[in-house]
């Protein structure tokens, strides 16, 4: 039996402490991945790493010494010392509850910023990765393109993704609690990413006329400059342009805060006290939290913004709700394929056997006739290939239709003495868990129908 | 008569302050249309009270202490009213017309004991002392509201923590600018009146500084103000800082009015036993 293993940490189960060695560690050039031959017990493996969670989703044959092997790769990998307690950090979901929760990454209900497009962009990455790195067979490939048609049902079918407009709309109306009109304040965008760009659309929706750009890249600079009708600022002039902004929206994946509380401090006098309101999406944070302390200046990071929200919970848990019911249905339909798997060595034996009984027979027949032509021989063959094509072809639909149903078992035992593939079986099964990807196909149609 | 009509003016004042307190914490267009409308039948009440005794003493009613708070009261909720009217800022009204009935009871309460002078309250210098002075004061008391408000949304943005006030008071941005023009209206006033004050002692007791308990404290408000004034236009002074000076200067202007009137010695006093002719 192959199970489904998820295990991982997010922003709910690990400290900023953690997460923010996470975030580092999702820079690095080297990718998991590549240690997958040295992992004994892991079959098939996906590494998806965002700012905000690392996991690993694999596949193997038995639970706990996977588990373990996942496990030490995942230290070493994030470079936690032996002594960080990594285990009450970690959550491991097994087979259908993996599958869950893989469907609520996807759909971003499980994001920080419920409902923030950002994430199944980044699934779809590892995703990627793991095709070069041939890591994914036939149980993940199917599982990761699942999620992705989930997600989309998701998207189209609640209103979930408006959660994350709804914290761009939070920070609009904050930035109207202490600005009363930002018609004619400026904004400052920081960095880039869908989030502090979404927010910026937002602002620009409700009016604000400046926005000024500053990128690391000045090509990412000059781009969003050209979407936003923004003016773009140099990065190293950055502590420069706080004279000028009146709300910042920051979101750079730098490792430390850029601008210190010192930084805002000193120049508060030169704009005369105006207030400055920033946001801070980036995580690890961009804007020293301490910055909120002075006198006009408000700090909000993307956990307050989440707060703000508070007020429309009902609705975002009702929009939730649908989001897990479709999840929920989803991961029924996984379940139904992930069991036809086990009816398929079953399928595959029975058409082994009666093309391994055709084959034979034809042999017979071809030395008891030696004087057919090609032409002839090919005939007979295609004739007695379609005889059992046609005869098995009702056997087989039964079986398939009989996967999903909680007798399947009965029927399957049924099956095998029937065609008597007792001792077949057993072969199959060690032959497919070998070569998974040969028998693809054939899972996929029956899953199909 | 006179007195009937405070009671219902004090009356007035008091469901217009539930009225707004009620809008406080329900967002209900009719309440604050209600109380504004108590507040104004108060104020006519009130009104009719005050010339009801300037024409019975022949004089301006600010003889005592009791005359010069319900006057300031008056002067108060009429200022009010129409910067209401002006502004449309409905919320203020929860947090100045508890003011209005905290000065009219006070006012019910404090001695009736008359502040003795050689008789000159129908001096037109007195009458622009006073009415300045006044004016400026129910602008200051405006800016102390003001003050409060921007406290309490100010602290609310700033903790994160969003109680029921955040969707009621306006932007911070709103309150601020308020304050900005109440100040920059009071104090000019405030001076008008402490120029007119030292032009009329000087005329009554021949010298405009007299080392009165009031005059001092007087002086000690109008600097506080001075400092919120000069830092507003120069750094631009705002928000948090601001909002406290401009509380903690009204908190003065009140001590300066009830403890300088009650408790210390001096011509401005109710109780002062060495006068000057």
């Amino acid at each position: 039996m192959v199970h489904i293993i998820l295990l991982g940490m997010n922003h709910k189960t690990a400290p900023v402490e953690v997460r923010e060695q996470l975030a580092v560690a999702c820079r690095k050039e080297v990718n998991p991945l590549h240690m997958l031959p040295h992992l004994e017990h892991v079959e098939e493996l996906i590494y998806v790493s965002t700012c905000n969670r690392v996991e690993f989703l694999f596949t193997c044959g038995s639970l706990s010494e996977a588990i373990a092997e996942v496990k030490a790769l995942l230290r070493t990998h994030v470079g936690l010392p032996s002594s960080v307690p990594l285990d009450s950090y970690l959550y491991v979901h097994k087979d259908l509850e993996a599958v869950k929760h893989l469907f609520m990454v996807a759909s971003s209900l499980d994001s920080m910023v419920v409902g923030e497009p950002q994430i199944l962009g980044q699934l779809k990455e590892a995703y990627r990765t793991a095709v070069e790195y041939r890591s994914v067979k036939t149980v993940l490939n199917r599982l990761m393109h699942k999620s992705f048609s989930v997600a989309k049902r998701v998207r189209t079918e609640t209103c979930i993704g408006s959660c994350a407009v709804s914290v761009s709309y939070a920070a609009v109306e904050l930035a109207r609690k202490i600005f009363g009109q930002i018609k004619d304040k400026r904004v400052l965008l920081i960095g880039a990413g869908e989030m502090a760009e979404l927010a910026a659309e937002h602002f620009l929706r409700q009016g604000v006329k400046t926005m000024m750009v500053a990128n690391r890249t000045l090509e990412r600079a000059v781009e969003l400059a050209a979407r936003f009708k923004a003016e773009t600022v140099p990065f190293a002039a950055l502590l420069e342009a706080l004279k000028a902004a009146d709300i910042v929206v920051s979101s750079t994946g730098a490792p430390q805060p850029i601008i210190s509380y010192r930084d805002i401090k000193a120049r508060m006098r030169e704009r005369r006290n105006k207030p400055l309101f920033f946001i801070d999406i980036a995580v690890p944070r961009d804007i020293d939290p301490k910055a909120n302390q002075i006198d006009n200046v408000y700090v909000y990071d993307i956990d307050d913004l989440q707060g703000v929200i508070e007020f429309n919970k009902e609705e975002r848990l009702s929009q939730a709700r649908a989001a897990e019911h479709i999840i929920d249905e989803e991961t029924i339909k996984f379940r139904n394929w992930m069991e036809s798997l086990s009816v398929s060595p079953t399928i595959v034996s029975v058409r082994e056997k009666a093309e391994k009984i055709r084959q034979d027979e034809l042999r017979k027949t071809f030395s008891q006739l030696p004087d057919l032509n090609d032409r002839q021989r090919e005939a007979i063959e295609i004739l007695t290939s379609s005889i059992i094509k046609k005869l098995l072809h009702d056997p087989i639909i039964f079986l398939k239709k009989k996967a999903q149903r909680e007798a399947r078992a009965v029927y399957m035992d049924f099956t095998l003495q029937l065609f008597n593939l007792i001792e077949t079986i057993d072969e199959v099964d060690g032959a497919q868990a070998e070569s998974p990807k040969a028998q693809e196909p054939e899972f996929f149609k029956a899953a199909k129908k | 008569m006179e007195s009937f009509f405070l009671v219902i003016a004090t009356l007035c004042y008091l469901s217009g302050t539930i009225g707004y307190f009620i809008y406080l914490l329900k967002d209900r267009e009719v309440l604050p249309r209600i109380s504004w409308t108590l507040l104004l039948v108060g104020a006519l009440f009130h009104g009719a009270a005050l010339v009801m005794r300037a024409i019975g003493m022949g004089h301006f009613p600010v003889t005592s202490i009791r005359e010069a708070i319900s006057l300031f009261t008056w002067v108060f909720v009429v200022t009010y009213l129409v910067i209401q009217v002006k502004l449309k800022l409905r919320i203020l009204g929860s947090f100045v017309s508890p003011l209005a009935v905290i000065f009219m009871v006070s006012s019910r309460l404090l001695p009736t004991q008359a502040i003795r002078t050689n008789g000159s309250f129908r001096s037109g210098w007195l009458i622009a002392h006073v009415s300045s002075i006044f004016l400026a004061n129910a602008l200051f008391a405006m800016l102390f509201s003001l003050g409060i408000m921007y406290l309490l949304q100010e602290r609310g943005i700033k903790k994160k923590n969003f109680g029921l006030l955040y969707e009621r008071l306006p932007s911070l941005d709103r309150i601020d600018s308020l304050a900005h023009v109440c100040l920059m209206a009071g104090f000019p006033l405030m001076t008008a009146g402490l120029i007119t004050g030292f032009v009329y002692a000087a005329m009554v007791w021949r010298s405009p500084w007299n080392w009165d308990p009031k005059e001092i404290l007087s002086v000690v408000t109008w600097l506080i103000y001075a400092v919120l004034v000069h830092e507003r236009l120069t750094v631009g002074w705002r928000g948090r800082r601001a909002a406290w000076l401009a509380i903690i200067g009204f908190s003065a202007t009140v001590l300066t009015f009830i403890l300088a009137s009650l408790l210390l010695a001096g011509h401005h006093s109710v109780i002062s036993k060495n006068f000057y002719g």
